[in-house]
């Protein structure tokens, strides 16, 4: 069974077929790598492999799941006593806010229609779990176990209890990829919420903070101060929680302020997070407005109040003269 | 003529594993210090069996490799080929050199690979990666001897060439 070694390995092996062949193959990838960046083809050859990649990936998520398994399994039970007693003080407290807030947002909601606006404080969510696989972007990505047969799409903002983890990035049939607000090359527009001043809020290089890198020097920005998606743009809902500020310092060049901001989200622990499926606004500007006054179905009925407003637009009309 | 398949097969089986622990992820605190398995992998059967380890196999792995991780086609299958090109190169000389010299020459492999990564990375657009990022060659040269040990003693005793 010894195989033929001689001939195929020189001591001094130098020979210019094989530095040829490593031009070819190099010359190779890196056209791939041109193409693959434009076009984005590797997206799609990985649904076309979704068959092969999925399993594999569901696969070496195994590990992490079953220390999550194991960890619970050996937990001491008075730690899981106390966590479980520490949830329901949490479930009650929510209850209790939600209980106090549903006359509010009822009123609110009637109010909003009243104003014949889209927004609306309804979630239409849906629960996905973090598969533990490492795509090897740093850590700025996180891998769902929802894909496009679950209806997700690219773009659907993603949260957990405490804020806005970010947005999906590509979706295969049963997996999702999930592009954190931490990523350096992403951008969320906030508000903060004690001045309403609006900003843009960037991932950080460190890969755990948000950076707001203009912020006026004469805006009034202070260490603690709560960050909250604005809404434009229409990627995001308004009114989520993003995050904390850290730190406020001016910036090198002196023209701004530069703030960083801790994010609301467990980015690194959630193991279940919400996928939104509002698509907060349609985008472009809104459409024209209808004729003012409130809605047909919501004007007051013609017997009760009805002649009051006929009276008022009567004279305004000028239909009289 | 079976031996020559489990051969086969223990190639092929070290070769996925490697793929696979590159996508398990560690705990946070010791994510930087995961290693780049596939190449270590690759390096160890570069060295210890050239004819199964030619330019094209590197090529493969590393568009296979590439399609797992998602970030660009094309980067890994790049940064093996030029990893295996200057192992085959200087196999020869790297195979009889104690392992404290080969770990060291592992070190500037990994390294040169992080460089190239780094180069691909921004070429393509992506910020400049943390301090940390730069742990990982230095555990991946730590680990080489007992890697290059274990799969040496199961070779052995699985009696594959």
């Amino acid at each position: 069974m010894a195989r033929a070694r001689e001939g195929s390995s020189p001591l001094f092996a130098g020979n210019a077929a094989g530095t040829l062949r490593l031009i070819v193959y190099l010359a190779l990838a890196v056209v791939l790598m041109v193409l693959d960046q434009r076009n984005g083809w590797l997206w799609q050859l990985r649904s076309a492999a979704s068959a092969v990649v999925e399993p594999v990936y569901r696969l070496a998520g195994l590990p992490a799941a079953g220390v999550r398994t194991l960890g619970v399994a050996f937990a001491d039970r008075q730690l899981l006593t106390s966590q479980n007693q520490r949830l329901r003080e949490d479930l009650l407290l929510a209850n209790a806010k939600l209980n106090r807030m549903a006359a509010v947002a009822e009123q609110n909601e009637r109010l909003r229609r009243l104003l014949d606006t889209q927004h609306s404080l309804k979630l239409n969510v849906q629960l996905a779990r973090v598969i533990g696989v490492d795509l090897g972007a740093y850590r700025y990505e996180l891998t769902l176990n929802m894909g496009s047969r679950d209806g997700v799409e690219p773009g659907q903002p993603v949260i957990d209890a405490h804020g806005v983890m970010g947005q999906v990035k590509a979706v295969l049939p049963h997996t999702a990829v999930v592009m954190l607000i931490t990523d350096p090359s992403h951008a969320i527009p906030v508000t903060i919420a004690r001045t309403g001043l609006r900003t843009v809020a960037y991932g950080s290089r460190d890969g755990d903070q948000l950076s707001l890198p203009n912020l006026p020097l004469a805006a009034d920005v202070r260490v603690g101060d709560k960050l909250l998606t604005s809404g434009i743009g229409g990627r995001f809902p308004p009114g989520f929680p993003v995050g904390r500020i850290d730190s406020v310092a001016p910036a090198p060049t002196g023209m701004f302020q530069v703030a960083l901001a801790t994010p609301a989200a467990d980015l690194d622990r959630s193991t279940d997070v919400l996928l939104l499926h509002d698509q907060a606004e349609p985008k472009g500007p809104p459409d024209l407005p209808l004729p003012a006054g409130p809605p047909q179905d919501l004007a007051p009925a013609a017997s009760a109040s009805g002649s009051a407003p006929a009276v008022r637009t009567g004279p305004a009309g000028g239909a009289l003269r | 003529m079976s031996r020559a398949r489990l051969s086969q097969w223990w190639f092929i089986g070290t070769l996925a594993a490697s793929l696979l622990l590159m996508l398990v992820p560690l705990p946070g605190v010791l994510e930087p210090f995961k290693p780049y398995w596939p190449a270590l992998v690759l390096l160890y059967w570069a060295l210890e069996s050239e004819d199964r380890v030619s330019l094209g196999l590197a090529f493969g792995v590393g568009l296979f490799a590439d399609l797992l991780d998602g970030v660009l086609l094309g980067e890994q299958a790049l940064r093996l080929c030029a990893l295996v090109f200057i192992t085959v190169h200087f196999r020869s000389r790297l195979r009889f050199f104690p392992m404290w010299q080969q770990a060291l020459a592992v070190l500037a492999l990994l390294l040169n690979d992080r460089i190239l990564l780094l180069l691909v990375r921004m070429l393509a657009g992506a910020s400049l990666p943390p301090a940390s990022w730069w742990i990982s060659p230095f555990v991946g040269a730590a680990l080489w001897p007992f890697l290059f040990l274990l799969l040496d003693d199961l070779r052995a005793r699985l009696r594959i060439q």
